[in-house]
């Protein structure tokens, strides 16, 4: 809160510039602008951080008080609940540091030294610096506190064990600000900056889709986050690598939600609804350039298969498929799986269908779903969901002929894939 | 077949415009954008006796609106909406609420009740009269004479299913999500029913024929509206 002499004090700065013009400016750099104004500034930045970095996604439940947690987050090992961090004294975060909430940010510790799951994904947030973690921290301190308790985590055990953290930390963990590449531009070092870390798309894309590394991902944010949904490599072209997309295509879909040959869903139109939308043209820019370049080309991956002649049983299977798409599902999608552009998305050529696990795709069919209403599309077409409308085998027919048909190449897929598909947080 | 033919010329037009979609007919219709609901809240001339999906047309924007948000937010809970709804903003679905309240709604053929002489007095009774000693109001105190409902924020009870009805008493009986963590004027009067009632209730409901309109805003008394006012103040909800 601003007071009144302080707000007197910036109007007669202004007035004292503008008379003086130029000559006075150096004496207004050296004297400190009033206070209030950098620590709102500092407090508008942090808000924008946060959005990058959505810490509000998960530190507040559906329809309850922004940043007072209570979601429960449910993955393979346990459920977790998200801490109140509002500047409540009693419940929330309102009687830590700056330095408390360093060492929370940047090394996974919490206020009473006890070492953090990595359901919160400091090991992404570690690279963000100290300054943009002070604008966050300035920004939490100016939000109204929120006395609320949240229930515990409920962890199943092995890993409800410290120790096991302990150790899981040492060979995971690797602590450290981001450190620009000078040999790349300012573009592409801020993309990695917003990627890498404060964006933390590496806890759904596990580091080994990105990195490529084989690492064991025991505990790593893949599995931990994205347990119902398949989050696609960034890296294979065959996937959600986009080395082959022009700049304007990635900043479309990341910013909007949709483009002409893509659409997001499932977890990833959350993230854009709650984060990515809102991001300056710049980062959105600097997030597509980076990711551009961390494709492979085509050329490098493997080939795809040979389309071997079709077996007479599978061309059996697929024209029921056929029968299923043709009832339910041309209407948009069209005949020859051409879709409406930014509408109803292709499937002839789509990645997401013929993507190596048909998780998504069958969930798609199961559940439906609206693409992301945000600034750039905001009353989206949607998805009717078939769950309780298409037997299982049915989906299991479509789903194996949209994968299969108007040149695309995936396997075929079993109602026991289907059943394995289902699942949801609601 | 008829729609069809729609996007075939969407899609014609498609290729001459490149690019272009929002020019393309088929899409600039709430109409289009609403499938995906219509696939369970029938078209008109579809509707189902015997399903468990409830009407939603002509039902007030103000009463429908709280339950899309209710199911976006948690606070009712239905998985296949709330999936839907997930990553939709509040002005789409204002939009959305309005849509549905403005569609006309078919005149089913009304299930005779089997109820004996009794029980349907008794009803009767509940309906238009009350129960002062039990402190409830008459429903078409709030649902309105005709039990269609009161603008903006009260929904008509007429052509409903019967198995939806006896969910929607079982959940505020209940307490649980359902509806709201806050007890509202609804819930409070459902808690004070008797059993053989609600059996009795959700079986004369869908025994009257839909007909007639919703009432205007003011329709309710200042001391029923004071019971409702957590749902008439729409009390707004951060996300
Ligand atoms: C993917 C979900 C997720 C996101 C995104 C997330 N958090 Fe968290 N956060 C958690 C979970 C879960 C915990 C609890 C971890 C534990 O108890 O071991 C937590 C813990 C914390 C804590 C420690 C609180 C305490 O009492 O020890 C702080 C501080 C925090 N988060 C701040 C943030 C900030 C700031 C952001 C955004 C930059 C953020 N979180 C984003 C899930 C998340
Ligand atoms: C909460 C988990 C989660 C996070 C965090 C996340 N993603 Fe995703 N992402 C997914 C899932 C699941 C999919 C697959 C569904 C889809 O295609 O929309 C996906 C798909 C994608 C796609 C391909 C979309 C398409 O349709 O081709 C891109 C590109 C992408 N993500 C980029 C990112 C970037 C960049 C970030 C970080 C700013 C990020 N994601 C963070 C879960 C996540
Ligand atoms: C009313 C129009 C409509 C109908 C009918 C329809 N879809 Fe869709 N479909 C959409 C829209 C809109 C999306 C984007 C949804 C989203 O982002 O969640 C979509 C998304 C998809 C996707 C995901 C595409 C991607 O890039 O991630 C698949 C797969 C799909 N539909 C398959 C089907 C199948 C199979 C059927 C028939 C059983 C069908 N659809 C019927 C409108 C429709
Ligand atoms: C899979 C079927 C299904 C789909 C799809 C669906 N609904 Fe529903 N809807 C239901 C059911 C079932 C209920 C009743 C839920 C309950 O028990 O409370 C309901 C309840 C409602 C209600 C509350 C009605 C009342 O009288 O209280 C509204 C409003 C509504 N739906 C609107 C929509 C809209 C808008 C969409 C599309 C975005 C949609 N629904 C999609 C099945 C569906
Ligand atoms: C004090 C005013 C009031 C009275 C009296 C009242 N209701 Fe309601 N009723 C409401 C309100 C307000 C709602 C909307 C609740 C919401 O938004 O969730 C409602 C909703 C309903 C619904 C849900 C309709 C739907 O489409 O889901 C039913 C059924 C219902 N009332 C039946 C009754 C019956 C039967 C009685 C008499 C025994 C009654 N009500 C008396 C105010 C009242």
């Amino acid at each position: 809160m601003r007071n009144l002499s302080e707000a007197r004090l910036t109007s007669i700065w202004r007035i004292i510039v503008c008379v003086a013009g130029g000559l006075l400016s150096l004496v207004q750099m050296a004297s400190a602008q009033p206070l209030t104004d950098s620590d709102t500034e500092q407090v508008r930045r942090g808000e924008y951080l946060a959005r990058a970095g959505n810490c509000m996604g998960c530190h507040t439940t559906r329809g309850g008080e922004p940043y007072a947690g209570g979601r429960k987050l449910n993955t393979p090992f346990g459920q977790f609940v998200t801490p109140n961090i509002t500047p409540d004294k009693e419940t929330g975060i309102g009687s830590w540091s700056g330095e408390d909430f360093w060492q929370a940010l940047h090394y996974g510790k919490s206020k009473d030294g006890r070492n953090l799951y990595p359901a919160f994904p400091y090991t992404e947030y570690t690279k963000v610096t100290r300054p943009d973690a002070d604008a966050i921290f300035a920004y939490l301190r100016s939000l109204p506190p929120i006395a609320q308790t949240n229930p515990p985590h409920k962890i199943n055990p092995p890993y409800d064990n410290q120790a096991l953290l302990y150790l899981w930390r040492k060979w995971y963990f690797n602590e450290g600000v981001y450190q620009p590449d000078k040999s790349k531009s300012d573009e592409w070092n801020r993309g990695n900056y917003l990627v890498q870390g404060l964006g933390h798309c590496n806890a759904c894309h596990t580091p080994r889709n990105v990195w490529g590394a084989s690492q064991d991902d025991q505990l790593t944010g893949g599995k931990i986050m994205g347990s119902y949904w398949y989050a696609p490599s960034l890296i294979s072209p065959l996937e959600a690598g986009v080395s082959e997309w022009p700049v304007e295509d990635i900043v479309e879909l990341l910013s909007t939600g949709i483009n002409s040959h893509a659409v997001t869903s499932g977890s990833m139109a959350t993230i854009v609804r709650q984060s990515l939308q809102y991001l300056s043209d710049y980062d959105i820019r600097s997030i597509a350039v980076y990711l551009q370049s961390l494709g492979e080309k085509k050329g490098d991956a493997k080939a795809p298969r040979k389309a071997r002649k079709m077996p007479e049983q599978v061309r059996q299977y697929l024209a029921l498929g056929q029968e299923v798409y043709e009832k339910h599902c041309q209407d948009c999608h069209g005949q020859s799986g051409e879709g409406i552009p930014k509408i109803y998305p292709p499937l002839a050529g789509n990645r997401n269908v013929t993507m190596s696990p048909p998780l998504n795709t069958i969930r798609n069919v199961l559940y439906g779903g609206y693409p992301p209403a945000t600034a750039g599309n905001p009353r989206p077409h949607g998805m009717p969901p078939y769950q309780h409308f298409i037997r299982d085998t049915e989906i299991a027919q479509v789903v194996s002929y949209i994968r299969n048909a108007w040149g695309n190449r995936g396997s075929l897929v079993s109602p026991e894939d289907v059943d394995n598909s289902r699942g949801s947080e609601f | 077949m008829k729609f069809f033919a729609f996007i075939f010329l969407a899609m014609i037009s498609g290729l001459a415009s490149a690019a272009e979609p929002s020019s393309s007919g088929l899409s600039d219709t709430l109409e289009e954008r609403v499938k995906p609901c219509i696939i369970c809240h029938r078209d008109a001339d579809r509707i189902d006796r015997d399903a468990y999906f409830p009407r939603i047309a002509g039902k007030p924007a103000g009463y429908l609106f709280n339950q899309l948000r209710n199911f976006r937010d948690g606070r009712r809970y239905y998985q296949p909406m709330a999936i839907l709804l997930e990553n939709m903003s509040d002005e789409y679905m204002r939009e959305i609420a309005e849509y549905f309240a403005a569609q006309p709604y078919a005149y089913l053929e009304p299930v005779v009740p089997a109820l004996t002489p009794d029980e349907i007095k008794s009803v009767e009774t509940l309906m238009y009269s009350g129960d002062p000693e039990r402190d409830l109001p008459a429903c078409s105190a709030c649902h309105g004479e005709k039990l269609m409902g009161v603008q903006p924020t009260i929904p008509g009870l007429l052509g409903l299913p019967h198995a939806y009805l006896a969910a929607q008493f079982g959940g505020w009986r209940n307490g649980g999500i359902m509806r709201g963590q806050i007890p509202d004027c609804m819930s409070e009067i459902a808690k004070k029913l008797t059993q053989e009632e609600v059996n009795a209730l959700v079986q004369w409901l869908p025994g009257l024929p839909v007909s007639g309109q919703s009432t205007g805003a003011d329709a309710l008394t200042p001391e029923l509206a004071q019971r409702c006012r957590t749902i008439l103040s729409g009390k707004e909800v951060t996300r």
